[in-house]
């Protein structure tokens, strides 16, 4: 113990001594073959532009480029408070190979290994379907499973569409700051192959407090646009301009810059995108607008060719090249709410079409193009309904995600040059462990739930056939808990009146629990074991898995990070190969 | 964002017993003598993904006295001069970090004098002078469409 506490005074003095230098791309970056990509160079203190050097595999940085970085005096974080040197060259761009990058100004030295990879010469396949369920694991999909196919004597009565998936993968989801991640960095990870940090959309996060002047990398449809003559499309529950499908075309270090993130999507133009977030693309005179700026992006759109649908019936009614279809201010509802119990805001919006109507027109319409297309699929409210633990509607929410998913497969039987990859962008701490069964004795709700032999199976029924259980609350339901929580109400049933919120913010900004649950009958007080300013359920450190099929598929195998899966697409694609 | 009815039940059961309380007392009537209840129900005629409507009530009614029931938001800094007024208790969006990620039915409220925060899960009465449009709040960049300004507040 001793010998290790004097080791670390060693490291950690070592460490202050050789004042290091961050170099963007990180150590170890892979980068696509002629993509793109801002170089940037942070000294961790002011230096003089002579004393710089900056080489690549040995050679000046100029030549290599082909260009010269702009010097920074002095960058300036929060205050003014003067944060160091730097250079940062935009839009680099590098041949495939290995690349040794090392920079020095007096003794504040870094030096960083970059792999830019080419990829295949021909593509394997024409089209990609990439559906992401968001914060999908494996006790969802077990859930799932049971509630719709339902289970006899311990085998499934049916499998789910994902189930049938013949390649599959592990995939490391943690990001650059932190073993922990969330949707905006992990699904960037997917669509740019770079890492980054918690928050951030196309960029590695740098120091200085502006989100939107970070060091930039190439995303999947820029590099789709600039290589191909693919059509792209993009579908989600949630806001469009929400974390996930802001990946596919964003570059900023904070996943709330959604006002910008709509110009970001008009500058990229995907052929097909079909969501809610409306109040995001509304001039802020108008009531229900999140903008604070004049700018009509539905006008926008419009006057760019696009046909615009803002329900189920304009959306089946639809033609044209280009397709915007915005169902929902915000979030759009839920499975269960939408289909059967008509809460949350389905009473203010009731003709939102689901995830399965809009995976289906858009690929009806990206099918057209000859030359292929990339289409991302997501399942955004398997993780909105698990933030909240409100686990039935997140079980619903991935059955749907599963029937998107089977029109994907039946696509790829007429259309067998199409890769499909199924995957969650990260996990929840999330647990099926048995039933709840009302019928037990008492009233104490702790002692209905049932373990081992006891749990027995759940009487769900799906008589009309539809893949739903035809009601959620049945008497001998899955037992579903997380290992994480804020302070809350456990009411042990579903809530049938709209989506759980199990803590608000007091004026300390802390999380308790909300009261409303508290006189639910037999609800009992949990005392959190998050911080208090944890506001829900949080995302797991733990591994996602990723199936796929079709061709290029045969790249996913073992351990993966969200990075790696990149590689694959382009590959697939053959989207970086070597002239 | 949506929210749960239980709560709404919950809340209307407190929102009965305390309407009797109030008229029971009596110098509170007479002092809002011209001030109108308004609900957050009431605050939009036409809702639509191309922008939502607010309700003729609430057209009629700004830049009058009105009277809302609903619960208090913590202040998004310490420093603002508002709060933010909710149908049901809750918190900001709790999927995302931004001051934009509030449902729409929300009131922006300016208080007259400064008063003590309450506690997230209590029911408020605010009154005060509605006021309608876009508004930027300069020190925190919050932008609201629906104010109750010069307001004041007391336990429901």
């Amino acid at each position: 113990m001793r010998t290790l506490f004097a080791a670390l005074i060693a490291t950690t003095a070592l460490a202050g001594a050789a004042q290091a230098a961050t170099v963007y791309p990180l150590d170890r970056a892979t980068i696509l073959n002629g993509s793109p990509f801002d170089f940037k160079v942070e000294f961790k203190s002011v230096v003089k532009p002579e004393d710089v050097k900056v080489t690549v595999n040995g050679q000046d940085y100029k030549s290599v480029f082909g260009t010269e970085a702009k010097f920074v005096a002095e960058e300036k974080g929060k205050d003014d408070k003067v944060l160091g040197s730097a250079l940062i060259l935009r839009g680099a761009k590098l041949p495939a190979g290995t690349y040794k990058i090392e920079v020095a100004a007096g003794d504040d030295k870094k030096s960083v290994t970059w792999d830019v990879y080419a990829t295949a010469d021909k593509p394997k396949a024409k089209n990609i379907i990439f559906f992401l369920g968001d914060g999908l694991s494996v006790a969802h999909r077990t859930g799932a499973r049971i509630m719709s196919k339902g289970m006899t004597e311990g085998k499934a009565n049916g499998h789910l569409n994902m189930d049938t998936l013949d390649r599959a993968a592990f995939i490391g989801t943690s990001s650059t700051n932190a073993i922990a991640t969330d949707s905006a960095n992990t699904m960037s990870a997917y669509m740019t192959g770079h890492k980054t940090a918690v928050n951030a959309l196309g960029v590695y996060a740098d120091r200085t407090p502006n989100t939107l002047d970070d060091p930039r990398v190439e995303t999947i449809a820029e590099a789709v646009r600039r290589t191909t003559k693919k059509s792209i499309g993009i579908v989600s529950g949630a806001e469009i301009e929400d974390a996930t499908p802001a990946a596919v075309v964003a570059h900023t270090r904070a996943r709330a810059d959604k006002a910008e993130i709509v110009g970001m999507m008009y500058d990229v133009k995907p052929d097909v995108i079909l969501g809610g977030g409306s109040a995001y693309f509304l001039s802020k005179d108008v009531a229900g607008s999140k903008r604070k700026d004049d700018k009509d992006y539905i006008k926008l759109f419009k006057d760019a060719g696009y046909s615009l649908a803002t329900d189920k019936n304009e959306l089946a009614k639809v033609s044209g090249d280009k397709i915007l279809g915005l169902f929902h201010t915000g979030n759009m509802d839920s499975v269960l709410d939408r289909q059967q119990l008509k809460k949350g805001t389905v009473d203010k919006f009731p003709n939102q079409p689901g995830l399965v109507e809009m995976t289906k027109v858009a690929l009806d319409n990206l099918s057209k193009n000859p030359e292929g297309f990339f289409l991302m699929v997501e399942g955004a409210s398997i993780d909105k309904m698990s933030h909240p633990m409100d686990w039935d509607r997140a079980m619903y929410e991935t059955i749907e995600f599963d029937q998107a998913v089977g029109l994907g497969l039946e696509f790829l039987k007429k259309n067998p040059d199409t890769l499909i990859v199924v995957t969650g962008d990260h996990t929840h701490g999330v647990s099926v462990i048995g039933t709840i069964d009302d019928e037990k004795p008492g009233t104490d709700m702790r002692e209905k739930v049932g373990t081992y032999a006891d749990a027995g199976f759940p009487n769900y029924e799906d008589k009309d056939g539809d893949g739903y259980p035809d009601k959620v609350d049945v008497t001998r339901r899955l037992a579903v808990f997380s290992s994480n929580f804020p302070d809350y109400y456990e009411t042990w049933r579903p809530k049938m009146d709209g989506p759980f919120e199990p803590a608000v913010q007091n004026e300390k900004k802390q999380y308790v629990a909300n009261e409303a649950y508290k006189n639910v009958p037999g609800a009992v007080f949990r005392e959190g074991n998050l911080p208090r300013s944890a506001d829900t359920a949080v995302h797991a450190v733990d591994d996602v898995i990723l199936q796929s099929t079709g061709p290029g598929s045969e790249g996913f195998k073992g351990y993966l990070e969200e990075s790696d899966v990149y590689k694959v697409l382009v590959d697939t694609f053959a989207l970086g190969a070597k002239k | 964002m949506s929210r749960g009815i239980d709560v709404l039940h919950f809340d209307r059961r407190t929102f009965l017993s305390t309407i009797g309380l109030a008229f029971a007392t009596v110098p509170f009537r007479e002092a809002y003598a011209a001030t109108t209840q308004l609900s957050f129900g009431e605050l939009y005629g036409k809702v639509s993904v191309l922008g939502l409507e607010f309700s003729d009530k609430v057209k009629t009614l700004t830049g009058k006295p009105v009277a809302m029931r609903g619960f208090m938001a913590p202040p998004l800094k310490a420093e603002a001069a508002f709060f933010v007024l909710t149908e049901i208790p809750m918190s900001l969006c709790p999927f995302c970090s931004s001051d934009a990620d509030w449902p729409d039915n929300i009131v922006v409220v300016y208080l007259g004098a400064k008063q003590t925060f309450t506690q997230p899960n209590q029911l408020i009465e605010v009154q005060g002078q509605l006021d309608m449009g876009s508004w930027i709040d300069p020190e925190t960049g919050f932008v609201s469409r629906l104010r109750i300004r010069d307001a004041s507040f007391r336990m429901a």
